[in-house]
């Protein structure tokens, strides 16, 4: 096999941006075989595999990578879905060039090697393939809940499921997948792709027990009295807003809203019945994933004119520097050191743009970024009929208010004890979103896989199941 | 799935609906809500727990047809199935402990009213209850009212049926016949909850509203049901939907309503459209 030895990675086909701002179907189109071959030609196959220390799920990535190069594609999956439940979807969202592909020694001179892309079209080759359907697993009689269907919890269930457990994962939306679902666009991550994820845990056994709100239908203690142990990953939480005037004007959304309307609930589509503001000039305030997602969404609803507006410059936008680079492809302007201090409106009530003030980068906080200062004086007009923020989110109080003894942070985040999710409750394990504050999906993931494996230590190491639960 | 056990009409645009969902029906409390989608495409509705029982795990709800949502709703019958069912959402309204109270019920309003009003009854509370409507054919629950009630009084705006008048009419007359309230509850449209908190405020009557701004998900993840109270941003579905009426900015929260007017003129005329096709 010939190494390819290219600075660069093979160009992504893409839909072209006039022509993809006017629909919601995925951007990025994917390798061929050819394409995927010879990117995984790139890879050196490190001994010391730099890469694997990037990846939060420590994907064998060397291993996976060598069979694209052969051409073997259900081997190639097969590695993946060993550290990965949902590699389609990760392929797609994972933010790499801070992960695994930020190791990659290839990318010490030119570009390191497509790991996301490569992840991608392995297990987009295994969706369209007809391989076998696993065989279900043995059932082990024992019982465990779920509380969430975003992709930490989905990976527990799967993990366990895979164990023999007999799992329900108890989810409040009508939609299974978290923010796989409600959050990210179709025209990242298609939704088909996390339906067929959720169809495949079905087939394993996993009930979804979706239009259930736990902390209101049922609470962590009924749940505790019906399973052995209980894992909690209900995300992120409420959205945060900035505190200034004019946020509670018509045509100002959250982003979580505004997305959950597009995405959810198809407001995108012509003959959907949940509307959605389609302004002509919006501005999101915010420079993370979701952001950039908000913008691109209102820039396919219309929009003339779509800014992100950020405090900090381009370098420190926390977002996926992939969707940074499709947004600007799409026209969207990007605002940097720029801070909104009032939300304007008209008589009516409806927003009619932001005034901001310029910032400047001072010295580094906290967390070694630097923070932005406000240059006085530089107060101006920007002028928006939607503004969506997107600056983050605060913890649920739902499961907090009604589970006592289960230890919170300051932020409302659920406290665990170690790696593997224990909180201060017994039985009771927590990850994901809801234990870090908004992070990513492999992390979600990482954290769901690593309390799998704590339960069923726990439970093996508990008395033999109990003759009632079977 | 969630079958409709009944369906009754109690006025021309007005139903109550009886939904088998036993998990549900096991936690309602008054003032709680649920969310609901008719159909696999439908919009996410919240409407307010009338009743609940707990033997046949059964939770009705009382809803107006106001809408393309609501008149999807009510194209359901007895024995066909919601697409979703969700609840109980919110905080139930705080009871315990009051000695004497003045309900007040505006139009669909009552319909959330009347469990309010039940509960406090069965807890010994003295209930004072005003149902506003706006005439005769639009009155509901009065025969319910009547019988949790120490005191009823029936008020249309064009004199029609019971007494003419407001609600805040018959509670200012109440007020100065000398009855002394330990609170004042009030459900009904937004501009009635904002005139009776003006009312009281003036009366030093503490005073319970229930909010119901325009929501999506009632779980506290969007973020759409935010409103202003005593300067701080709340959110209804988590937080509420009952609030202190002194501290509601409700001239914002009746603003915000209207966020979605011509889409949901445009939407009630084409569903408009397709029900008269399916007619001729
Ligand atoms: C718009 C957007 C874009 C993003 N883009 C990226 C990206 O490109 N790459 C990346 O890696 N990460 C991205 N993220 C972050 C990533 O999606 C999250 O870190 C990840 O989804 C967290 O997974 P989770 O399982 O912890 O929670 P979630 O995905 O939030 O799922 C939680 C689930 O629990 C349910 N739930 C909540 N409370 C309850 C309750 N009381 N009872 C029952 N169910 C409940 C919720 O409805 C939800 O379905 C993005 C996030 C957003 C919002
Ligand atoms: C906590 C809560 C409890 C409620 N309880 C009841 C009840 O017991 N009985 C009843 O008849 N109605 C109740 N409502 C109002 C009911 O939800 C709306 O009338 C319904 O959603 C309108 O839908 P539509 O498509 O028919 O009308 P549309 O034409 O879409 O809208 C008509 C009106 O309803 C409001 N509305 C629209 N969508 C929503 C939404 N998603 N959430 C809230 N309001 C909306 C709009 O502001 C508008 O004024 C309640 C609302 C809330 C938030
Ligand atoms: S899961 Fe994410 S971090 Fe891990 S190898 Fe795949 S793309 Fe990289
Ligand atoms: S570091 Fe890069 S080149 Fe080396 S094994 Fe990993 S992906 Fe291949
Ligand atoms: S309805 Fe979404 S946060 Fe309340």
């Amino acid at each position: 096999m010939e190494r390819n030895m290219s600075l660069h990675k093979v160009p992504m086909p893409s839909q072209d941006p006039q022509e993809r701002i006017g629909n919601f179907q995925e951007v990025a189109l994917g390798y061929t075989q050819e394409m995927a071959m010879q990117e995984a030609a790139r890879c050196l196959s490190c001994r010391h595999r730099p890469c694997v220390e990037g990846c939060p799920v420590r994907i064998d990535i060397p291993g996976f990578i060598s069979q694209i190069a052969r051409g073997n594609m259900e081997e190639a999956y097969l590695i993946l879905n060993r550290d990965s439940a949902l590699p389609a979807v990760c392929g797609r969202v994972c933010p790499q060039e801070s992960q695994c592909e930020q190791k990659c020694v290839r990318a010490v001179k030119g570009e390191a090697v497509a790991i996301g892309r490569l992840e991608r079209y392995a297990a987009d080759w295994y969706r369209h393939s007809a391989c076998e359907v696993p065989p279900r697993p043995q059932p082990n009689g024992h019982k465990v809940a779920v509380v969430g269907a975003g992709p930490g919890g989905l990976t527990a269930a799967g993990e366990l499921a895979r164990m023999g457990y007999a799992v329900t994962v108890f989810e409040a939306l009508h939609l299974p997948g978290g923010v796989l679902s409600y959050g990210i666009p179709e025209f990242r991550l298609p939704k088909d792709i996390v339906m067929d994820e959720v169809e495949a845990l079905r087939r394993l056994g996993v009930e979804i027990r979706l239009n259930t709100v736990i902390g209101k239908t049922l609470t962590v203690d009924e749940l505790l009295q019906r399973f052995e142990a209980v894992f909690i990953a209900s995300g992120a939480g409420l959205p945060r807003f900035m505190g200034i005037p004019g946020e509670t004007l018509k045509g100002v959304y959250s982003a979580n809203e505004y997305l959950t309307r597009i995405n959810l609930m198809k407001a995108y589509q012509e003959d959907a019945s949940t509307p959605v503001m389609r302004g002509h000039h919006v501005a999101v305030v915010g420079g993370g994933n979701v952001a950039m997602d908000a913008a691109r969404c209102a820039r396919r609803l219309g929009a003339q004119e779509v800014s992100i507006v950020y405090r900090r410059s381009m370098k420190e936008l926390p977002a996926r520097q992939e969707e940074v680079h499709h947004a600007q492809e799409e026209g969207i302007i990007f605002r940097m050191l720029t801070n909104p201090v009032r939300v304007l409106g008209d008589d009516k009530g409806w927003v009619r743009g932001l005034e901001c003030v310029r910032m400047t980068l001072g010295e580094p906080d906290a967390t070694g970024r630097r923070r932005p200062v406000e240059q006085p004086g530089s107060n101006h007009e920007l002028s928006a009929d939607v503004v969506i923020i997107a600056i983050g989110t605060s913890s649920n109080p739902l499961i907090r208010l009604t589970t006592p003894g289960l230890e919170t942070d300051r932020r409302g985040g659920i406290v665990v004890t170690g790696p593997e999710g224990l909180t201060s409750r017994d039985r009771v394990y927590a990850g994901g979103d809801v234990v870090t504050g908004s992070a990513t999906v492999i992390q979600a993931m990482g954290a769901g896989k690593d309390a799998a494996r704590a339960i069923d230590r726990m439970i093996r190491a508990g008395q033999a199941p109990d003759e009632t639960m079977i | 799935m969630y079958t409709i056990i009944a369906k009754t009409p109690l006025s021309h645009n007005v139903s109550r609906m009886e939904i088998l969902a036993p998990p549900v029906a096991r936690k309602a409390l008054p003032g709680q809500f649920v969310i609901l989608r008719a159909m696999e495409h439908s919009e996410r509705i919240p409407l307010t727990v009338h009743d609940v029982n707990t033997q046949s795990g059964t939770v009705s709800m009382v809803y107006q047809v106001v809408g393309a949502g609501t008149r999807e709703l009510d194209s359901l019958k007895a024995g066909d199935s919601l697409h979703d069912f969700v609840g109980p959402l919110g905080m139930p309204t705080r009871t315990e402990g009051l000695q004497k109270v003045c309900v007040i019920g505006g139009g669909v309003g009552c319909a959330s009213a009347y469990p309010v009003a039940r509960s406090l009854h069965e807890q010994g509370c003295q209930v004072h209850t005003i149902a506003g409507f706006r005439s005769r054919e639009f009155v509901i629950l009065e025969e319910e009212f009547s019988r949790v009630s120490d005191l009823l009084k029936v008020m249309t705006d064009d004199g029609s049926y019971g007494e003419h008048g407001m609600v805040t009419d018959a509670l200012r007359a109440l007020i100065e016949a000398g009855h002394r309230y330990d609170q004042v509850i009030a459900i009904g449209p937004l501009v009635m909850m904002k005139f009776v908190s003006l009312l009281t405020k003036e009366h030093g009557i503490k005073t319970v509203v229930s909010m119901n701004p325009i929501m999506v998900d009632g779980t506290g993840m969007c973020g759409g049901c935010r409103l202003t109270v005593g300067g701080q941003i709340k959110f209804a579905c988590v937080d509420g939907p009952d609030f202190d009426g002194h501290q509601v900015d409700f001239d914002e929260v009746i603003s915000r309503s209207r966020m979605y007017e011509e889409f949901e003129k445009r939407e009630r005329e084409e569903n408009c459209r397709l029900f008269r096709q399916e007619v001729q």
